[in-house]
């Protein structure tokens, strides 16, 4: 494998494992359930979508690269249905989300 | 039509995820496809929702601008979790969709929650209430740049 792709498939790697790294960060610090979702997004959307293509350019063009890319199709398909399910519960629950106060515009 | 093209989806999906090709195994493959698109058509869920071929070339001309999308709101989101301050201001919003079929307002639910920051937490015919994790977050999904681009793919399947 040639030297730049190796470089260019370590670098999506890299910031892969980083938008992993700070959507755990932010479903550490963030408030409430409703404000962790968005957390986990960045791992499901920039994290997964990152590290495949990264994973992509190791496999080179060929079969493992369109399973590849069939499981981020996979991703980006089931991801938003999860969430909605588990946002639609909470409501459901009586679990409020935690919102912020109006802007000072009411007084 | 819409057989004939179940029929050479799932074929193709199965050379795909099989990599053997002898031609016994191709001629399984072949059945299987067959009877997974026999039983779609029993099941009766063989229809534009089912196995949608008329939103295939909207849906790639739509899948590199959302992309993008939630590249730019990735790293907004990353840059707020990463502000010691935690800069968050979480907000409830309704947002009108301005499609006309389920799947055009399935789609434009499923993009706000794909992009980090917003998510639609319940649909109620062509309103969804989506929580923004920062005010300034829902304030241009009515009206915007996505749900105009979802209502473009959605003219262009007709």
């Amino acid at each position: 494998m040639s030297l730049a792709v190796e470089i260019a498939s370590w670098a999506l790697i890299l910031a892969g494992s980083f938008f992993t790294l700070v959507g755990a960060l932010g479903l550490v610090r963030m408030p409430d359930i409703f404000t962790r979702m968005h957390a986990a997004s960045v791992t499901d959307t920039a994290g997964a979508g990152l590290l495949i293509f990264g994973m992509m350019l190791q496999a080179g063009f060929g079969l493992t690269t369109l399973k590849l890319l069939i499981l981020l199709g996979l991703f980006l398909f089931t991801g938003p249905v999860v969430t909605h399910a588990l946002a639609q519960t909470c409501l459901h629950e009586k679990i409020e989300p935690l919102l912020a106060e109006e802007p000072a515009a009411a007084d | 039509m819409r057989q004939i093209s179940l029929l050479i989806v799932l074929f193709l999906f199965w050379l795909a995820l099989s990599g053997h090709y002898t031609p016994l195994l191709l001629s399984i493959g072949a059945i299987s496809a067959a009877l997974a698109a026999f039983a779609a058509l029993r099941m009766r869920i063989l229809d534009p929702e089912g196995h949608p071929i008329e939103w295939i070339a909207g849906f790639f001309l739509y899948l590199p601008w959302l992309v993008l999308e939630i590249g730019k709101s990735a790293w907004v989101v990353t840059k707020i979790i990463l502000n010691p301050r935690l800069p968050i201001s979480p907000t409830l919003r309704v947002v009108k969709a301005g499609q006309r079929s389920a799947i055009g307002i399935a789609t434009f639910a499923n993009s706000i929650t794909l992009t980090p920051g917003t998510i639609t937490v319940a649909v109620n015919g062509n309103e969804l209430t989506v929580h923004a994790l920062v005010r300034e977050g829902a304030a241009g999904l009515e009206g915007g740049e996505m749900d105009r681009r979802v209502r473009a793919f959605e003219g262009r399947a007709g």
